[in-house]
């Protein structure tokens, strides 16, 4: 059976610095997959070979059977991978519902219309209301997003994923500069979540991660060093010696 | 609080209060002490500065070169007219087509860029084509410029009106401005508009949202040379003529500090209110010093340190103080 998502021996050089090195692993449908390592271990790298930002330097990428190594980031959305930034990376004199408007499909398929208001989108601004309902954000939908508080806009964050209808979420350090409350509130929504969408989740809150995620590749040094499911993670002893697993 | 999606007003106070005061202006001009054809001209540059805030406010994207724009459409107008025989119409269109075609080819070599590569990469473009006109004298005029631009009559089919008159040119070009205004207005509320403005806030995200955000790029740039080569056009036909001063680097620089003081990046109607202030300036100050530039200059400066919303966005603060009640 072949995997629904899948990283094939990636490879990824920045002039003499190995980034990373033979990364491999495979997701299946529905599966919540978190990759976890140190800082510099080379997990956002990994993040941009997978989403299209970066190309690598060997390896491939394989989503659903199609090999999606080195497309355009685009391209790459428009096969149905939507993915968050761990640096805010909002419209921020947009409101909430409009950011997450422009993540929709239905807005996508009228994007050259320069005649009709973007007001009348209502298909768009439908799927764009639900999945700011769905984070918890309904009653704020006109706030501009440079005004949210700060877990507000993480959530939001997650909301423009979802409003793209993905079938497959990237999830970059969600947990980053979360208080105990905002990630609970996140772990809740992921578990929502869980069953729908395909999620890769990088982290290196271990605790949040072991907490939600079927399975785990360790990432250290640009390889992974370990891969399995929480339990069996808490146990290796490379994991162990490695301090993550707190 | 706003709207989560802005709407356009069907009806703006902003552009009825624009069309009354211009609609009446060949009443009262006279008596304020102006002359009619200033009027004439701040529409045109009016045209032009709207045309230019699509792609400064709008998409985010200076262009230090759209005087070259303006300029073509001020000599493929007079070009289409000495050299095809074409009448108002056709050369119009001519005036609207050469500037979407240099607009086109331009953009096509930018718009993978943004920022400071983005505005040196407009300058350098501008002059080309500026140079091009000084030098290509067998189409140009040379430094001369095309001279003999008639104002060919408006031909409605079932009526004619002669152009003769600055006041005919004047409603002529008070109709066309008003188009440009509600197409304008309409496109900035629009899907387009509205991405448009997320790939100007953040590119990468556009980009991950899956939009192509080069081509919204590419086409901001032609749709608002389209604008910019109809105000040329309009330009040659009032002047009657076409030269290298429309295109160079000073009339670039014009229409930056009309959008910037009006405040096209708070306000759609900032460059409307920014062309008259410039003109006026230029025409108040000018009768009392040759070196109006150099004070309108410090206004500029002082608008871009202290006010960067322009005049405009004093508007707005104004608005609000007078109606603390209101949201």
């Amino acid at each position: 059976m072949s995997a629904f998502f899948s990283a094939e021996g990636l490879a990824k050089r920045f002039g003499d610095r190995l980034v990373l090195q033979d990364v491999t692993f495979a997701l299946t449908e529905g599966e919540v997959h978190g990759i976890i390592g140190p800082n510099g271990a080379g997990k956002t790298t990994c993040f941009h070979v997978l989403t299209g930002k970066h190309k690598p330097d060997a390896g491939r990428v394989m989503f659903r059977g199609q090999d999606i190594t080195g497309l355009e980031p685009r391209a790459i959305a428009r096969l149905g991978i939507a993915r968050s930034f761990q640096l805010m990376n909002l419209f921020d004199d947009y409101s909430a519902l409009e950011n997450a408007m422009i993540a929709t499909r239905p807005l996508r398929a009228v994007g050259f219309d320069t005649w009709r208001p973007a007001a009348d989108a209502r298909a768009a601004i439908d799927r764009a209301g639900a999945a700011l309902e769905e984070v918890g954000l309904g009653t704020k939908m006109a706030v501009k997003a440079g005004s949210l508080s700060y877990g507000d806009r993480r959530a939001l964050e997650i909301a423009v994923a979802l409003a793209a209808d993905p079938q497959m979420l990237f999830l970059d350090e969600p947990t980053a500069g979360l208080g105990a409350e905002g990630i609970d509130r996140l772990a809740g929504l992921v578990r929502k979540l869980k069953g729908r969408i395909t999620m890769l989740v990088i982290e290196h809150d271990m605790r949040f991660l072991l907490g939600l995620a079927d399975r785990v590749s360790v990432v250290h040094w640009g390889q992974v060093i370990a891969r399995g499911t929480p339990a069996e993670l808490r146990a290796d002893p490379w994991v162990r010696r490695s301090g993550m697993a707190a | 609080m706003n709207a989560p999606i802005p709407r356009a007003a069907t009806f703006p106070p902003a552009l009825l209060a624009t069309v009354a005061l211009l609609a009446t202006a060949p009443l009262w001009i006279t008596k304020v002490g102006l002359y009619p054809y200033i009027a004439v001209e701040v529409m045109i540059w009016m045209m032009f500065a709207l045309g230019y805030n699509l792609l400064l406010g709008y998409a985010g994207l200076p262009s230090f070169g759209h005087g070259a724009f303006f300029g073509i459409g001020a000599y493929a107008f007079g070009l289409a007219q000495l050299k095809l025989g074409a009448q108002l119409w056709g050369a119009l269109a001519a005036g609207v087509a050469a500037a979407v075609v240099a607009g086109a080819l331009v953009a096509a070599c930018i718009s993978h860029r943004r920022g400071i590569y983005y505005a040196l990469l407009t300058i350098a473009f501008g002059q080309v084509f500026w140079f091009v006109s000084i030098k290509w004298h067998a189409v140009t005029g040379g430094e001369d410029g095309l001279l003999n631009i008639r104002r060919p009559a408006l031909d409605l089919g079932f009526a004619q009106w002669s152009l003769a008159s600055n006041e005919a040119l004047h409603y002529l070009v008070l109709v066309a401005l008003v188009v440009v205004v509600m197409l304008l207005a309409r496109l900035v509320h629009s899907p387009y508009g509205r991405i448009l403005g997320a790939v100007k806030q953040n590119e990468a995200r556009a980009a991950f949202s899956g939009h192509n955000t080069w081509l919204y790029k590419w086409s901001a740039f032609v749709i608002s040379c389209a604008v910019t080569g109809l105000a040329g056009s309009f330009f040659a036909l009032a002047q009657q003529s076409a030269y290298p001063n429309v295109m160079s680097l000073h009339s670039s620089g014009f229409v930056v500090m009309m959008v910037l003081v009006g405040g096209g990046l708070v306000s759609f109607w900032g460059p409307l209110v920014g062309a008259a202030f410039f003109l006026l300036a230029r025409d108040l100050l000018g009768a009392y010093t040759e070196t109006w530039l150099l004070w309108f200059g410090l206004v500029f400066m002082a608008v871009v340190l202290f006010k960067p919303e322009g005049i405009a966005g004093m508007w707005r603060d104004g608005a609000r103080r007078l109606r603390p009640a209101s949201p």
